[in-house]
Parts: C-alpha cells; sequence; structure tokens
C-alpha cells in the first residue's frame, strides 16, 4: 500500500514538474522560434549574476521566462469593481485547473516494474507493476473532454464578472468558438476510437506499438485526416492563433482577460502555454504511437524483419519517459510554428470554418472509417 | 432648408480589379496552402536554426551596444568632443552659444577666467551633456564659432540603465584623437 502511494506520488511530482517546465519553456521557445522564423535573434537580455563575481549567465535569453514570472508576482494586482467578485475572482483557476488535471490520464511511459530496476527495490517492491499514468481511467479520453469542456467555463466567468464590455465580447467568442470546436475534436477521435474499440489511452497507446506491413501501427498512420482536423481543432480550442478570436489584441485589447492583472493573468498566459504542451501530449498520445518509439514495447524492439532486441528494463523506462517528452516537444514547436505563420480568422470565419469545414469532413471521415471498419470485420 | 431629403446615394458596388486574385479549388482546399505556408516558414527557421548551430549568425539584427553595423554611416553624429589646444586646453572660449542653439538643452556650462592666458580668458570649467535628452542633431557644433566641438562617429558606451550616469562631464569629452577624429575640411586650430 505504501509503495503504492510513493509510486504515484512520484508520478504526481513528475507530472507537475513537467507541466510547469513546459509552461515556463515554451514562453521561451515560443518567443525564440519567433525570432528564428523572422531573422532576428529575440530575447537575449536577461542574465543571472554569480553572486560576488561578474560572471552573467545568459544561456540564450533562457532567464526570460522567470523574469517573466518574477514580474508578473510583483506587479500591482489591480482589481476593477468587478460585477461578480466570486466569480471574477474564481476564473483564473477555473480556466487553469482542468488543464493541468488532463494530464492526469495520458500515459508518459509504459508499465514501471520498480522490482526490477535495483535489487534494492525489489525487496521492498516485490513484483508490483505500475502503469506510468497518474489515473489509469477506462473512459480516460472521455476525461479527457470533460476536463476540456470545463476550462470553456472559466473564460466565460471571467468575461461576464469583469464588468466590462471587451471582455463580454470575448467571452462569448470564446463561448462560441470552443464549443463548436470541441465537437469537432469529439467527431475527429470517434473514427479513433472505432479502431481502437476503446477510450482507455493506455490501451490506444499499446495497441500502437504492433506494425501493419512495415509501418509503425500509429493512428496518424489509421487516420491521417482526423490528425490533421484534430490539430486544427485542438488548437482552435486553444484560442491561439490563427483562431485567437477570444483575445483578439486588435480588436478586443485582450478579450475576456482584459481586467486581470499580475499573477491572476499570468495565470491565463500559463493554462495557455500549458495547453499547449497538453495537446502536444494528446496528439503523441492519440496519433503518434504515445512513449514509444516506433516498433518499440515494453520488452524492446520487434523490427519489421522478425527480429527482436531485448532492452533491459530500466532502459525500456528512461527511453520511453524521454522519447514522449521529445515528440511532445516537437510537436510544441510545431504548434508555435503555426501560431507565427497565419494570420488570424474573420470572427465568422472562424465559425464557418468549424460548422461548413471542419464538421462535415469530420463527420465524412468517420463515416469511411465506419465504413471500412465494418467491411474488415463482416 | 429644412425640408429637403438627403440627395439619394447609389448603393455601394465594390470595384472589381482585372487583376483581382481567384482562388482555384487549390486554394480553396485551404489545407495544401498553409502547407505551403508552413514549408516556408519552417524552411527560414530550419536555414536560420542551422546557421546558429554551427556557430553563425542566423539573424539580420545588430546587437546594438555591443555590435555596431560595417555600413554605419561616415558623418554620423555620435558622441562629442571637445577640441584641444596644443597644450591640451579646450579649445572652448564658454561663450555659451551652443547651449544657446541646443533645442533639447542639454549643454551646461560653466565659465571661468584664466589670467595667464590673455588671448582665450574665459574657459569652461564645467562642461556637460545630457546623453539621456540629446537628440544629436548637430547644432552646437553649427553653431560653435571656435571649432570647440566636434561630434564623433560613434555612441561609445553610453546606452545605460541608469540616467544620472549619462551625463558626461568635461574630462569625458576631452577625448580628442585628431588622427581619427572627425574629418572636416579643415584642420584644428593652431595656438
Amino acid at each position: 500500500m505504501i509503495q503504492d502511494l510513493v509510486v504515484y506520488a512520484l508520478y504526481i511530482a513528475y507530472a507537475i514538474a513537467v507541466l510547469m517546465t513546459f509552461g515556463l519553456v515554451l514562453t521561451w521557445v515560443e518567443r525564440k522560434q519567433a525570432a528564428v522564423m523572422s531573422d532576428r535573434i529575440g530575447a537575449n537580455r536577461a542574465y543571472l549574476r554569480i553572486p560576488f563575481t561578474q560572471v552573467k549567465l545568459v544561456w540564450w535569453g533562457l532567464f526570460h521566462g522567470m523574469a517573466d514570472g518574477i514580474k508578473m508576482l510583483l506587479k500591482e494586482d489591480f482589481r476593477p469593481k468587478p460585477y461578480d467578485w466570486y466569480a471574477y475572482m474564481v476564473a483564473p483557476w477555473v480556466v487553469f485547473t482542468p488543464v493541468l488535471l488532463v494530464f492526469a490520464v495520458i500515459p508518459f511511459g509504459g508499465t514501471l516494474v520498480p522490482g526490477q530496476l535495483s535489487p534494492a527495490l525489489a525487496g521492498w517492491f516485490g513484483e508490483r507493476s505500475y502503469p506510468m499514468q497518474i489515473a489509469r481511467l477506462d473512459a480516460g479520453l472521455l476525461m479527457v473532454f470533460a476536463f476540456g469542456g470545463v476550462s470553456v467555463i472559466g473564460a466565460m466567468l471571467a468575461g461576464w464578472s469583469s464588468s466590462n464590455k471587451f471582455s463580454l465580447l470575448g467571452a462569448l467568442r470564446a463561448g462560441s468558438q470552443m464549443i463548436s470546436y470541441e465537437l469537432v475534436l469529439a467527431l475527429t477521435l470517434l473514427g479513433l476510437i472505432l479502431i481502437y474499440g476503446t477510450v482507455d489511452l493506455t490501451d490506444i497507446v499499446r495497441q500502437q506499438s504492433g506494425t501493419i506491413g512495415a509501418l509503425p501501427a500509429w493512428g496518424i498512420v489509421y487516420q491521417p485526416f482526423a490528425a490533421t482536423l484534430f490539430l486544427a481543432a485542438a488548437i482552435a480550442e486553444n484560442k491561439r492563433i490563427p483562431f485567437d478570436l477570444p483575445e483578439a489584441e486588435s480588436e478586443l485589447i485582450s478579450g475576456y482577460f482584459t481586467e486581470y492583472s499580475a499573477m491572476k493573468m499570468g495565470l491565463f498566459m500559463f493554462a495557455e502555454f500549458i495547453e499547449i504542451a497538453i495537446i502536444a501530449a494528446l496528439f503523441t498520445t492519440l496519433f503518434l504511437g504515445g512513449y514509444n518509439l516506433p516498433y518499440m514495447h515494453d520488452g524492446g524492439f520487434t523490427l519489421p524483419g522478425g527480429r527482436e532486441i531485448a532492452m533491459s528494463h530500466g532502459a525500456v523506462v528512461v527511453t520511453q519517459v524521454v522519447v514522449f517528452l521529445a515528440k511532445v516537444f516537437l510537436l510544441c514547436s510545431f504548434q508555435i510554428l503555426i501560431r507565427w505563420s497565419l494570420p488570424r480568422f474573420r470572427y465568422d470565419q472562424v465559425l464557418k470554418f468549424a460548422w461548413k469545414f471542419m464538421f462535415p469532413l469530420a463527420l465524412a471521415n468517420l463515416i469511411v472509417t465506419v465504413i471500412v471498419v465494418w467491411a474488415l470485420r463482416a | 432648408m429644412s425640408g429637403r431629403p438627403p440627395p439619394a446615394r447609389a448603393p455601394y458596388v465594390r470595384r472589381r480589379y482585372w487583376n483581382e486574385p481567384e482562388m482555384g479549388w487549390w486554394e480553396r482546399a485551404y489545407l495544401f496552402e498553409i502547407l505551403r505556408g508552413l514549408v516556408i516558414t519552417g524552411g527560414v527557421f530550419l536555414r536560420n536554426m542551422g546557421k546558429w548551430v554551427t556557430g553563425r549568425k542566423g539573424a539580420l539584427t545588430t546587437y546594438y551596444p555591443e555590435e555596431t553595423r560595417p555600413d554605419y554611416a561616415r558623418h554620423n553624429r555620435g558622441k562629442h568632443v571637445l577640441t584641444q589646444r596644443p597644450d591640451g586646453r579646450p579649445q572652448c572660449v564658454a561663450c555659451n552659444m551652443c547651449a544657446t542653439v541646443c533645442p533639447a538643452k542639454v549643454i551646461e556650462i560653466e565659465a571661468a577666467f584664466d589670467p595667464d592666458d590673455p588671448a582665450h580668458h574665459k574657459y569652461p570649467s564645467r562642461f556637460e551633456i545630457d546623453y539621456s535628452r540629446c537628440v544629436f542633431c548637430g547644432l552646437c557644433v553649427e553653431a560653435c564659432p571656435e571649432d570647440a566641438i566636434r561630434m564623433e562617429k560613434e555612441v561609445p558606451d553610453l546606452p545605460s540603465h541608469d540616467r544620472l550616469r549619462m551625463w558626461l562631464g568635461r574630462e569625458e569629452l576631452l577625448t580628442w584623437k585628431p588622427a581619427s577624429d572627425v574629418a572636416k575640411p579643415y584642420g584644428p586650430k593652431h595656438g
């Protein structure tokens, strides 16, 4: 019992550390990547000076994230006279918390058997094994959608309660946009659920470690079209350019969080950056084979020719964790690439895009999948 | 005049141009053009990143105070220098013409009496310029009757986090290097 507690405490600590680090680092990556994409240098002035020396650590401006955080904490916590004080105070947390909770069901590694890691642990843990995931739920994917839907409420609360027309407009935009795209998001995944026959994320990943022919049996191979739609809808869900209408600076100042300052505003921003990582983690889990390299499973590699490469348990665990983080990071970077390449939609275009373009496509994708799955099973 | 209706206006019709772009099915499908755009921006990113990784500079930016562009204008107006007489004293006679003409009012001069030099018995005991406000217009150089103030090409070490540090005094301005400073069609005055 106490062993389980230790392992899961470790998992939770790991998950929080990873998400916070991603949130912090992505602010830097976003600036730096945007700069490199446009022939600039980017943030490079913040430094840490080693005390009592003149050695200044610049590290390519990596400390700008820290400087931002400190700035957010030290700024004046300006409070307007909100229409509803309680809703105003609680809104940032309603946006922020579900974003973190989604990660609870995402498997960030295969199965951990502490007993096989070292003989010292073997005595204490015995043969116990733990899937590397905070909460192994049968309804994992449904949990993701449930929590994803909650953050709309936060945005709406923030907009309604801050007695500001811009906030209200932003909140209305956020509400209709997020609900529209959530529908598309769920529809794109239905095809995948049909193929895997489960909504348990661990199981989905495990099924992706097989092969179809020479290709790894990743979701993106089965459903390339759904993968594209999913990514687009997920970015819209996260309200980032090209879908950042709820906060469109040139129209709405900063949308539903116009009236927030200091760390409350920082929470909104932080939630957005963490959600980039969450989207990347979800996409990795559903479409890119999760924590596994191609042809890899919990015992090592099985190459297409039938050759087996066995790996020790410790090596497998480390590889899986690192591979998962690497995939997530690459996908985050890809999202940033999209964000700095595409112009913003007009608001009517956003909704039209959801209902008249992506929704029918997602439906068509689902119907084709249904027919193919039915034909193969019959 | 009150009952006159406003003149009827023709409904607005957007003008069509002969070369208006038209979207074919390829553009309407949206995805392909987005991919093309991503390939372009991603290509720029990879190219610049490749340069950074191999130790070259992948940006057009100049790190300003540390780096200056090689194509800096030859006659760029930068930091001021006070020219000197052969014995090293400033050529300035503290007439305050530059301080008067200065549009930003950044020059402060305190005159003093020098009985040893009957030709120029007034000299500046204090000559200070506030570079946090200087607009580098060069009017002081134009106004000077003695050719006592000139401008260098560079602005060395002027940027600072503290505006009190941006006051330069007489000694910092008396850094004249006749060999390299300030190309003017005439040389410094002698005697």
